[in-house]
């Protein structure tokens, strides 16, 4: 069974997702951070591709990505690190990227690549959802590697149904109309559209993105669903430590503790 | 109309598609807007209220039509007949405001109280920091902060007419930059915020939107040459090619006559094999930029080439969808120009015509060299834009 579906049915809540940018803030530090992520305790990562023009993204993962492409980090790079993981890491990888490195790297050689490291599922924000379902839906199916979409407070039900009923894994349940890296923290307005999105009895379990920062904001978030996902914070911490072990396990520690 | 009932080979069809070119590839947070413009925009562009105010404004404030002029000094010294479209005579110095107008006058009745834009040259720019004065509207302006420098007089324009300028200091600092800005912005703005793009780029119904808004350009130059010549179809039409949305009007209402030759000239920069290029049908592959699946100049694994022309309007990485399958199709030829040759061009225009022309639009005359037209045939150059922001480049030459 993939790694996602399975963590959901036996760990439905609190579950911390995070985000950090492959070969940063050193080209070698993709492993080391990955590993850190699984000892310090959570529950599935996202190992974020870089991309010369991120428009959905903030400052923060914007600088992590151009410096990680001047450390000379590449799809290609990527998957030679991901290379044996599957030897030490237990936990569901998943790649978050924009769809034009995959569309160079082909689209089927990309999936293939995937399922031979072990990574479980891809979120590609600029992916349509049409697209995917006419052309690409067949080769993910083919590796078992699971599309997961973005929802945000602007998409309409009919439009949440559709990427429901065409999803596995967890939809991404983007807190805010922003880019990532907003401070806004989870808001008295969000909360309407998580108890919207929660009445409707989707098939799939949701996480939340967006302004996670924290304990506080992890535990609101939890209130609302299966879990949540951190990206820009985290970024802060691997760029401001040195000693990446010790700052990774201290943050996640901190983001979980007493749960 | 209401729904796209295009025939045309060469138009965008239902699924927003140029051939292979086009579609939509945007993450989730833009698309209720953008899925808000493309059910309404044919809709609200046919609808009569539209038209008038849009036609009013076109005549009253931009200046149309804008005059074709047969350059009879520039037609002896390449010895064949060449009629310049004005575009530089419109209203703010550039072919920008035709679209600037359309896609306000849509904000509008969208129900949009701002506007966002990114711009380059600052053309664009200045264009819409002035239908957003007309309007009343706030209008925020993302400009790389190259840009910002080396346009500085369109810069103090749109402050004047009450724009705030945003530098765009990511990436390459240019054009592109400012696109993933205002994108940016607009995914922080969704509800209130229309974003009005200056070229024929970004997601579908974008592409075809702005070329619709600049097609008022060939529906003239027919009109006129008709008039002058007795039939409204020309041998050449020839334009430059940023994003592309000067050519895509220039183009637009003779995309089906065959026989009609289309002409795109794009920067080349230093050279295509300099490696300070932006020239995008020679150097790029399929691929992924703003919003719509193109011709992009990328590396091996899909990052996006910081381009080089000298004139900043059209130094951007990629071309609009429709121009990508222009190209496809060998439906227009692209021709790749230096920077020497259009600063060559832009200084025998302004000493035989008496016309300094906008540094972009340097790049379309500079085909006439190669073009070797007869003394018979009939040569459309689409003029887009002025020089006056250009002095500093040009002073150099001087
Ligand atoms: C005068 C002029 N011509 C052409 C362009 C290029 O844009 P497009 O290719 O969309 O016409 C610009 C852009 O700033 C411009 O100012």
């Amino acid at each position: 069974m993939n790694r996602i579906v399975s963590l959901f049915q036996h760990h439905p809540s609190h579950n911390l997702n995070v985000y950090f940018t492959a070969g940063f803030p050193k080209l070698e530090d993709t492993r080391r951070i990955l590993k850190s992520l699984q000892d310090a305790g959570a529950d599935l990562v996202e190992i974020g591709m870089p991309y010369s023009d991120p428009v959905a993204d903030g400052e923060t993962i914007q600088i992590s990505n151009q410096q990680a492409l001047e450390n000379g980090m590449s799809v290609k790079k990527l998957f030679d690190q991901l290379r044996n993981m599957r030897d030490e890491i237990k936990l569901p990888v998943l790649l978050m990227g924009y769809i034009n490195p995959v569309l160079q790297f082909g689209v089927e050689n990309f999936c293939q690549q995937c399922a031979e490291v072990g990574v479980d599922g891809l979120i590609l924000p600029d992916m349509p959802v049409d697209e995917y379902l006419e052309t690409y839906k067949p080769i993910f199916d083919q590796y078992g590697i699971l599309n997961i979409f973005l929802i945000t407070p602007q998409t309409s039900d009919k439009r949440i149904r559709q990427i429901d009923e065409n999803s596995a894994g967890f939809i991404y349940m983007v807190s805010s109309a922003s880019v990532t890296g907003s401070q806004t923290g989870v808001t008295h307005d969000m909360e309407a559209y998580f108890a919207r999105v929660n009445a409707m009895n989707l098939r799939n379990p949701r996480l939340i993105g967006f302004g996670i920062k924290d304990h506080e904001t992890f535990v609101t978030a939890c209130q609302h669903a299966a879990g949540a996902i951190i990206g820009s914070a985290f970024i802060r911490v691997v760029q401001q430590n040195e000693n990446l072990e010790e700052a990774i396990t201290t943050y996640v520690s901190s983001v979980k503790q007493g749960l | 109309m209401t729904a796209l009932q295009n025939q045309s080979a060469y138009q965008v069809n239902e699924r927003g598609y140029y051939g292979q070119f086009g579609g939509a590839y945007i993450p989730e947070m833009l698309y209720p807007n953008v899925e808000e413009l493309r059910d309404n925009y044919l809709k609200i562009i046919a609808q009569s209220n539209f038209q008038e105010e849009f036609q009013g404004l076109l005549r009253d404030y931009v200046g149309r039509p804008t005059p074709l002029y047969l350059a009879q000094r520039l037609s002896e010294k390449y010895n064949t007949t060449i009629y310049l479209k004005r575009e530089d005579l419109c209203h703010t110095g550039a072919h920008k405001i035709n679209n600037t107008i359309g896609q306000i006058l849509l904000a509008k009745r969208l129900g949009k109280q701002k506007i966002v834009a990114e711009t380059g040259a600052g053309q664009h720019g200045v264009a819409t920091a002035t239908v957003c004065a007309l309007m009343g509207m706030e209008c925020i302006v993302y400009m790389g902060e190259i840009d910002i420098q080396r346009q500085a007089p369109n810069v103090a324009r749109m402050k004047m007419l009450g724009a705030e300028v945003r530098p765009a200091n990511s990436g390459s600092k240019t054009l592109k930059d400012a696109t993933n800005e205002a994108m940016r912005h607009w995914i922080n703005n969704p509800t209130d915020t229309h974003y009005i793009i200056g070229s024929v780029v970004g997601p579908h119904p974008y592409p075809d939107m702005v070329a619709r808004f600049q097609s008022v350009i060939s529906e003239e130059i027919k009109k006129q040459l008709l008039e002058k010549t007795g039939s409204e179809l020309p041998d050449y039409v020839i334009a430059c090619v940023g994003g592309g949305s000067n050519a895509a009007g220039a183009f637009y209402h003779f995309l089906d006559d065959e026989s009609v030759k289309l002409v795109a000239a794009e920067a080349g920069g230093h050279g295509i094999t300099s490696g300070l290029s932006a020239a995008t049908t020679f150097l790029g592959k399929i691929g992924v930029l703003h919003g719509s699946k193109s011709i992009l100049m990328q590396t091996e694994d899909g990052q996006v080439v910081e381009p080089h022309s000298i004139s900043a309007g059209l130094d951007y990485p990629g071309i609009g969808p429709m121009h990508a399958h222009l190209h496809d199709s060998h439906r227009a030829l692209f021709y790749a120009i230096t920077d020497d040759e259009s600063i060559a061009s832009a200084m025998e225009l302004s000493k035989l015509e008496g016309i300094i022309p906008a540094l972009e639009s340097a790049h379309a005359l500079a085909v006439l060299p190669y073009l070797k037209a007869t003394p018979n045939e009939t040569v459309v150059i689409n003029l887009s834009g002025r020089g006056d922001k250009d002095l500093a480049t040009y002073m150099k030459y001087l």
